[in-house]
């Protein structure tokens, strides 16, 4: 029983840490974050060279071969910067073709998604049907030797830099499309959150020849995938929150109303007690079910959808009550404040929401009461 | 990281595990407190001669020189399996542990193994009417004549008070120095007539904790521990013993709460279905598990910290303050699902589980105050982990 970083671990932890924030200075997120694309090419180049795009990936297909909770200590440094960046997207994009792929689809994208030469996105939710994970409308209408893809995916993340889609279809396969495949049109949304831009991507007439789509049904090998990935953005969430409490920790130190620091009075110094509680608890969660996808892995559906209801939870609740800190000025677009805010709310909503995976939770745990009481 | 035991540490649970199997007697008698307590005598000599009482002690001491993790798995069983609790759980979890690190040769030839059989009970004298959270202020008073100190005042909460033998008595021997510097630690003999115990009525029906009076009672030079003057520090360390042993017994007792609020619930109608179809139900029950276990690797993380510093740090008092929260969320949310049927308590016919959730329900309003209120810990997390500023 060990439940702490090794120094290796911590020593991916300090160089992410450290590189990160010399890098992603305010001034330098808010310029990407103003930018047409929100994608920052020097920045993840960088981040390539590292090693960090094939940081999961097996070493045989250029990656590093870290388990999850490398990976989960880099995202949760990345959450604490709030780094503009498509390694989220690219590096789930990578696990599914690893998981799913066979060798020549290996061979043909994964040393090129480890270098960080070639930019993947998953791209699930289908536009008209309820946007929860699995639920997928998308017809892959059979045609000679391939498929042809109509409809739109939508909330799909850094689309606009991303060379290639993981498109998922209703018949529980996975297809891997060039953005610049013919009848695929880009359409930037809004998002809340500037740093991670979301888009639709429209499919007209896509045809996919059989080597890009990826052999057998999704279900055989995407759960493991997805379990990961809401690790990894439970673990970005993790950081923003702890950013945000650090924030706010200076803050209420340094500031001063009726002679003291506001720190001082307890209904701001037990507000930061309880944002301490939700991050601490998320990180725990977090690494619990890090842990478990690398060591565990029959716990690690319902270690991470705890991580994920949580963490989706405390990422948005923590930057909320540290605006609540700061007082007017936690209002203020000057503020770095809402850029953590709005991070932690998008990702409350992205992989399932936190009730999506509470139902996960209860479905799991009555279940195994229900057979305890029985045996 | 690794979350796993050991092969040794599986054998100590295997170990541990079949002892209690064989071993456990049962649930507690209903009657009342007195038969509670010679059934947790009993059980307590049997955890004695077994090796099982005061497992974190030192061998030398009569303990098993148990490991951290050894401790955690042996809390973890005994409540996974509801064994009783120990009948002298105060001597065990604070007195001991004070005599070993503060006493001298005499005072731990005299008091430890009385300790582990159960033969003497001791309860803690620290609270007092006007002192609760701020102890330090407390003014029950010790005056040197002689050889022997004469001590006046009261004492409030105390636990067990009626069947102890002893008392962790914390009083002021030197009114005029710095509130802190003030407090010397006795050992009580609670056996005199100078000490009268009242019991006091908790809002379940219960009597466990009382007022105890001290009138010109009597302790010996001799049983001060750790020096007249340094009672602060020594009781510190008894505070710090209580919440570091207490989690994963807690943890493990919490677990089993939340299995018989799922049978609960699959046990109650609602909304045509049972209360565990209930979406809204569901959601609460989840909620539980997940922070259920949030307080378990949290606790795996304090204890790999205390494992590699030595002493229990202070994030212990997020664990105590989570453990209150959700034992009070469980027992609310049982009455919840209970609907109007939660009216009802124990002795009554259509009770729902005999009133047990009722009992519950009253017994946690408890755990936010006892052991340190929740707003004390706050003070304590803001302070001590965040480093934010002192109001005092």
């Amino acid at each position: 029983m060990y439940f702490d970083l090794t120094d290796e671990q911590q020593a991916i932890k300090s160089t992410a840490h450290d590189f990160l924030a010399s890098r992603f200075k305010s001034e330098r997120i808010r310029e990407i974050a103003a930018g047409a694309s929100g994608f920052d090419e020097n920045g993840w180049k960088e981040m390539a060279e590292l090693g960090w795009a094939g940081l999961a990936l097996p070493e045989e297909w250029g990656g590093q071969g870290l388990g999850t909770v490398e990976l989960a200590v880099l995202f949760e440094e990345m959450g604490y910067a709030l780094v503009p960046s498509p390694l989220l997207s690219n590096t789930i994009a990578g696990l599914a073709i690893a998981a799913g792929g066979n060798d020549e689809q290996r061979q043909r994208y994964l040393p090129q998604l480890a270098s960080g030469e070639l930019l993947a996105t998953p791209a699930l939710m289908d536009a008209g049907v309820p946007a929860e994970p699995g639920i997928f409308a998308m017809a892959a209408r059979e045609d000679g030797d391939g498929v042809v893809l109509d409809g739109e995916k939508t909330l799909v993340m850094d689309a606009a830099s991303a060379d290639l889609f993981l498109v998922a279809t209703a018949d529980g396969r996975r297809h891997l499309v060039e953005q610049d495949a013919a009848g695929v049109t880009v359409v930037p949304e809004e998002s809340i959150d500037l740093t991670r831009r979301l888009s639709s991507v429209r499919f007209e007439g896509v045809r996919v020849t059989s080597e890009n789509t990826l052999p057998g049904s999704a279900e055989t090998y995407f759960p493991p995938v997805f379990s990961r990935a809401c690790v990894a953005i439970a673990a970005e969430s993790t950081g923003v929150a702890q950013r945000a409490l650090d924030f706010s920790v200076a803050y209420a130190k340094d500031r001063q109303q009726f002679g003291r620091p506001i720190g001082a009075y307890q209904a701001v110094s037990h507000r930061c007690a309880q944002m301490l509680l939700e991050t601490e608890n998320s990180r725990s969660a977090v690494y619990g079910a890090a842990w478990a996808a690398d060591a565990e892995p029959e716990s690690l559906p319902l270690a991470a959808s705890m991580a994920k209801a949580y963490a989706s939870d405390a990422g948005w609740r923590v930057p909320d009550a540290a605006i609540q800190v700061h007082g007017g000025i936690g209002f203020t677009w000057e503020h770095d404040l809402h850029f953590f805010l709005k991070r932690g709310r998008a990702n409350a909503a992205m992989f399932g929401d936190a009730k999506w995976h509470r139902e996960r939770v209860a479905e799991a745990v009555l279940a195994r009461e229900t057979a305890a009481a029985n045996a | 990281m690794d979350l796993t035991l050991s092969p040794s540490e599986e054998e100590f649970r295997d170990e541990v595990r079949a002892w209690l199997r064989a071993n456990h007697p049962g649930p507690e008698p209903e009657a009342g407190l007195d038969e509670v307590m010679s059934f947790r005598r009993e059980w307590q000599l049997k955890l004695h001669e077994a090796g099982w009482a005061g497992i974190s002690w030192p061998q030398e001491y009569g303990g098993r020189g148990a490991t951290m993790i050894e401790q955690a798995i042996f809390a973890a069983e005994a409540s996974r399996q509801e064994a009783p609790a120990p009948a002298n759980v105060l001597g065990l979890a604070m007195g001991g542990p004070v005599v070993i690190a503060h006493g001298t040769e005499e005072q731990k030839a005299r008091y430890l193994e009385p300790i582990l059989t159960g033969e003497e009970i001791w309860c803690q004298g620290f609270s007092e009417p006007e002192s609760g959270s701020d102890l330090a202020s407390l003014k029950t008073r010790a005056v040197k004549d002689g050889d022997e100190w004469v001590v006046t005042g009261q004492k409030v909460w105390t636990t067990f008070a009626q069947y102890a033998k002893w008392c962790m008595l914390v009083a002021r021997t030197d009114p005029d120095a710095p509130k802190h510097q003030g407090l010397t630690y006795f050992l009580m003999d609670m056996e005199q007539d100078g000490v009268q115990t009242r019991p006091l009525v908790q809002i379940t029906g219960e009597g466990e904790f009382n007022e105890v009076f001290f009138e010109e009672a009597r302790v010996p030079d001799e049983n001060v521990v750790g020096g007249v003057g340094n009672g602060w520090a020594v009781a510190i360390t008894t505070l710090m013993n209580e919440r570091a042993g207490l989690a994963f017994g807690a943890i493990s007792q919490i677990q089993n709460s939340l299995g018989r609020l799922s049978k609960l619930a699959r046990e109650t109608p609602s909304n045509g279905g049972t209360a565990a179809d209930d979406p809204y139900f569901r959601q609460r029950i989840a909620q539980l598990h997940i922070e259920v276990e949030t307080m378990r690797l949290n606790a795996y993380r304090g204890l790999t910290k205390t494992m590699q510093s030595g002493i229990p740090g202070p994030e212990g008092s997020l664990g105590k303050w989570q453990w209150a929260d959700l034992n009070q969320d469980l027992t609310e949310l049982a009455l919840e699902i209970e609907g109007a049927y939660s009216m009802l308590a124990r002795g009554s016919e259509h009770a729902v589980a005999g009133g047990a959730w009722q009992y519950g329900f009253l017994r946690s309003r408890a755990n936010s105050i006892e052991g340190g209120t929740t707003d004390i810990l706050k003070n304590i997390i803001a302070e001590r982990v965040l480093g934010l500023p002192r109001l005092r």
